[in-house]
């Protein structure tokens, strides 16, 4: 029995480690901390990474002498999402490092390589990104910092990913120091679509609304009255400009994007639920973003914070934080029904001869993330906030566009806020889109950020 | 030229090693005598052309001429072992022997490719050890009052212990050496021995419920000594080895399930109580989050054996460097790495193979003492075996054991190279017995392997002598 005991265990060995190395071995392999990737550098050119569109993003040239050097055709314009390689890497060259540095292309000419002491050409990523809609986007952005970040609701896909202030990563290495030096204060390596923590400003009013749907099943016989301000306590809540909106539902008070009314709501919400609710919706939570470099959005609301702190929170100010990528993705949950999609920016890797090596598909990231209702009638706010409210820029086009605005003020200068637009734009004929736009100091939501989600509406649908 | 050398190679070795392993279990099916004999000259000569290989990669690679003298003592090193048993002990078993070669092989080429200067160590230490140790089974055979020494072994096994808890030096947060002339030793790996004749002598007398607990406190007095010095492997080792002598001594399922059940919940209190322990099941729970502290070690072994996959990477081409302690207790992962999974499973089936030819001899032998002893060395190295690998690979927690003949290590080495030359005496005496009872009865040798096949497992056969 002893025999036959040791013998199982010794079996079960043998079955762990094929078990770890076909199943969970690339979680380590890929882990960063893993210094022997780079050891294959010496074997194998790096792969290209492609856009969906086939377009070469990164290739590696090399000169008569042997030397290698990684060139981005379309310089500054992916500087983020497609990283670097020189001085640490980042986004896709990171998250695919070893995919990059592997080879897959034929046998034989491998094994002649081998031979001649040559390299191996490495496996090419293509990425789900397209070059115009990213393009666009980049423009959209003008000279302001900020970022803009386009999904498919239906499958995650990241669509385009652009962040400002950039770089190019051709002269990454020559400019390193001066960029790192960052005397402007500008984190230019920062990738602010899915690092970049922003107030979220009136696009907060989403959780807002749907803390309070959950809480107040008759939400729809919400009624307030605005004139211009409310106060608890010692806190005088102002809405945008004092503008005074009069007699509001919760769907004209969305649209409005009514500073009063969400304060009074936020007053009367049960803090710990929305705590529970924020955490439900990705707040303090990693998202994962197919490797690229992300941060967690902050939500601090708990049972104990004070009646003025829940007031500024509740309507997107106090101390709560978003990423870009956070947002876009509540847009596309809405659009997808309640079905949040994860987000992803690789399809798929293939041998430099083209043969499909990897695919990766898109997955569920949560089957509820909102409840059908829930999701429907947002959905039916956010094209009221376009048909009637804060987004009107976005009527009238070919599509149906959905989506919430934002002034996030970010100094005690109240006159300078962030311009923030979520949503996304429907239509039958194509996929849906689902983005998030922020343009650092750029002002209201719907001076700014609406007509450069028009842009890529517009460009998307054309 | 070098790359294609390297790349080639490693299918090479995976194939010679895995030919040698199918050999290790062919060889236990009903084959004739001279069948047999032609397996073990083929498993010879597969492992004498791996080692070539690997030292063919290693040269190519390094260009060190002082490495070909180095293969070359390696070679007639063996040869002299190989030799020596077939000339003293012609009644050995040629399987033990060639694994014990082959392993300290595998240990002498990534050694050397790891370390050169630990890897010439080692192999003096293992010269030395084989010296030593040639003599042992003869010393089995001839001296026959090892069952009565009983209190001496546990005297010298608690005392040795007991000095290491107290003024040993720590390594890696636990206390299991000391250093005497230069000379580190790690006495838990010699008192290991010790506490298996200590628990057979017990055992064998007899198994009343009195001698039972006195015996048990004796050993749990053992086990203890080594959790307060925080070598957790060792105890882990003693504490199984003594349940598995307790279960075939008794036949009572019910004391080993028990011991099972003590053990759970003695590592339970160990968890709470002792911190080190709570850092290793953090580490093997999710070494990725802890990966910059506890982690570590276990997160490299991990990206070694990952990245080297089923085929490695090829010597030299991995980066086992990376690995805390690699020489030692994270051997597995540099071989692993470098010659790939599948040459890493193999090395599991020779252990294994190993492990099942101790327990045959435990099975076959009708001296009760000799029959817990073999038992017992059987255990002690499956387990350590099982120990090792299961750490390096994250199967268990790691407990920082040494995987017997492959790492580095003297005390380690002579050790386990006590405990084959031990099994080698047994399987002598086994096969003297056998002959008692063939001449007492005037059975030929044919009649009675009639006689045994019927309640013979299938392996057996392999005990029918060559050299007889």
């Amino acid at each position: 029995m002893v025999t036959y005991l040791f013998l199982a265990i010794f079996i079960c060995l043998m079955g762990y480690m094929v078990y770890f190395q076909v199943l969970r071995s690339e979680d380590f392999i890929n882990s960063s901390y893993n210094a022997r990737q780079d050891s294959f550098q010496t074997r194998i050119t790096r792969g290209e990474i492609l856009s969906a569109d086939g377009q070469v993003l990164a290739q590696t040239n090399t000169d008569a002498e042997g030397n290698e050097t990684r060139y981005y055709p379309y310089s500054n314009l992916f500087s983020h999402v497609v990283g670097y390689t020189s001085k640490g890497k980042s986004g896709i060259e990171s998250a695919m490092n070893f995919n990059l540095l592997r080879s897959h292309s034929f046998v034989v000419e491998r094994a002649v390589n081998e031979i001649q002491n040559e390299k191996s050409m490495g496996d090419t990523v293509v990425t789900t990104l397209d070059t115009s809609l990213q393009q666009t986007a980049y423009q959209a952005l003008g000279t302001y910092q900020g970022a803009v970040i386009v999904l498919e609701p239906s499958t995650g896909k990241i669509l385009a990913m652009v962040s400002r202030p950039d770089f190019d990563p051709n002269t990454l290495e020559t400019n390193w120091d001066i960029i790192t030096a960052d005397e402007a204060g500008e984190s230019v390596l920062l990738n602010r679509a899915t690092q970049g923590l922003y107030p979220p400003g009136s696009t907060f009013k989403i959780f807002t609304t749907l803390e309070y749907m959950r809480e107040n099943p008759d939400y729809g016989s919400f009624a307030f009255q605005c004139n211009g301000s409310a106060s608890v306590d010692n806190t005088t809540i102002h809405c945008y400009g004092n503008s005074v909106h009069g007699a509001e539902d919760l769907k004209t008070a969305f649209a409005n994007s009514c500073n009063s009314a969400y304060a009074t709501i936020g007053v009367g919400l049960d803090k710990s639920s929305f705590a529970k609710l924020c955490e439900q919706m990705l707040f303090n939570k990693t998202i994962s973003a197919g490797g690229i470099e992300t941060t967690k959005s902050r939500f601090t609301l708990n049972a104990d914070s004070s009646n003025g702190l829940t007031m500024q929170t509740a309507i997107g100010q106090g101390e709560t934080l978003v990423t870009p990528l956070h947002m876009a993705l509540i847009a596309s949950a809405v659009a997808n029904d309640g079905v949040l999609m994860k987000p992803y920016v690789v399809d798929h890797t293939q041998s430099s001869e083209g043969e499909l090596v990897k695919q990766f598909e898109p997955t569920v990231y949560s089957e509820e993330f909102l409840s059908k209702e829930e999701a429907s009638a947002l959905q039916e706010y956010m094209q009221y906030v376009v048909t009637n409210g804060t987004g009107q820029k976005l009527a009238g086009a070919s599509y149906t566009a959905y989506g919430k605005t934002g002034s996030a003020e970010f100094s005690s200068d109240k006159s300078q806020s962030h311009s923030w637009f979520v949503g996304y734009a429907h239509r039958e004929d194509k996929p849906d889109i689902a983005l998030a736009v922020i343009a650092e100091g750029a002002g209201t939501g719907s001076t700014f950020a609406v007509p450069a989600a028009k842009q890529i509406f517009d460009a998307y649908y054309q | 030229m070098v790359n294609l050398i390297v790349e080639l190679s490693k299918y090479i070795m995976i194939i010679l090693f895995a030919g040698y392993t199918y050999e290790c279990f062919s060889v236990l099916g009903r084959k004739s005598k001279e069948k047999q004999a032609r397996i073990f000259a083929r498993q010879t000569a597969l492992m004498y052309l791996l080692h070539l290989n690997a030292y063919v990669v290693i040269f190519a690679v390094t260009q060190e001429f002082a490495l070909i003298l180095f293969y070359l003592a390696q070679v007639i090193l063996i040869t002299v072992v190989l030799n020596c048993y077939q000339i003293f002990y012609p009644k050995a078993s040629r399987l033990v022997i060639n694994n014990m070669c082959m392993l300290l092989l595998i240990g002498f080429i990534i050694l050397t490719r790891l370390n050169e200067t630990k890897a010439v160590k080692q192999f003096i230490i293992v010269t030395i050890s084989i010296i030593i140790t040639l003599l042992i089974p003869m010393l089995i055979r001839k001296l026959k009052f090892f069952h009565k020494l009983t209190w001496l072994y546990a005297a010298i096994g608690i005392v040795m212990l007991g000095i290491v808890a107290i003024a040993g030096a720590t390594s890696y947060g636990a206390k299991i050496s000391f250093t005497i002339a230069g000379i580190t030793i790690q006495p838990s790996e010699f008192i290991k021995i010790l506490f298996v004749f200590f628990i057979a002598a017990r055992f064998s007398a007899s198994v009343k419920m009195k001698d039972l607990i006195l015996t048990t406190l004796v050993a749990a007095l053992h086990v203890l000594i080594l959790v307060v010095s925080k070598d957790l492997g060792g105890a882990l080792i003693f504490f199984v080895v003594y349940l598995v002598m307790l279960y075939v001594a008794t036949r009572k399922l019910s004391y080993f399930l028990g011991g099972i059940l003590c053990g759970s919940a003695a590592s339970v209190v160990a968890y709470k109580l002792f911190s080190h322990v709570r850092v290793r099941v953090i580490a093997w729970r999710d070494p990725l989050s802890v990966i910059d502290n506890e982690g570590y070690q276990i997160c490299q072994s991990l990206f070694a054996i990952g990245t080297g996959g089923f085929f490695g990477l090829g010597l030299y081409q991995g980066m086992p460097g990376k690995i805390p302690v690699v020489e030692q207790d994270f051997v597995f992962a540099a071989i692993s790495e470098e010659m790939g999974i599948m040459f890493a499973l193999c090395l599991i089936l020779v252990c294994a193979s190993c492990f099942l030819m101790f327990l045959n001899i435990a099975m076959q032998i009708k001296n009760l003492f000799y029959k817990l002893v073999a038992l017992g060395l059987g255990t002690v190295y499956g387990f350590q075996c099982f120990l090792t690998i299961g750490g390096v690979t994250k199967f268990i927690p790691s407990t920082g054991v040494t995987l017997p003949l492959v790492s580095y290590g003297g005390s380690s080495v002579l050790s386990t190279l006590i405990i084959f030359g031990i099994i080698q005496g047994l399987y002598i005496l086994r096969e003297d017995e056998e002959n008692e009872y063939g001449s007492k009865t005037g059975k030929r040798k044919k009649q009675s392997t009639g006689k045994k096949k019927k309640k013979a497992t299938s392996f057996d056969t392999e005990f029918e002598k060559l050299g007889e």
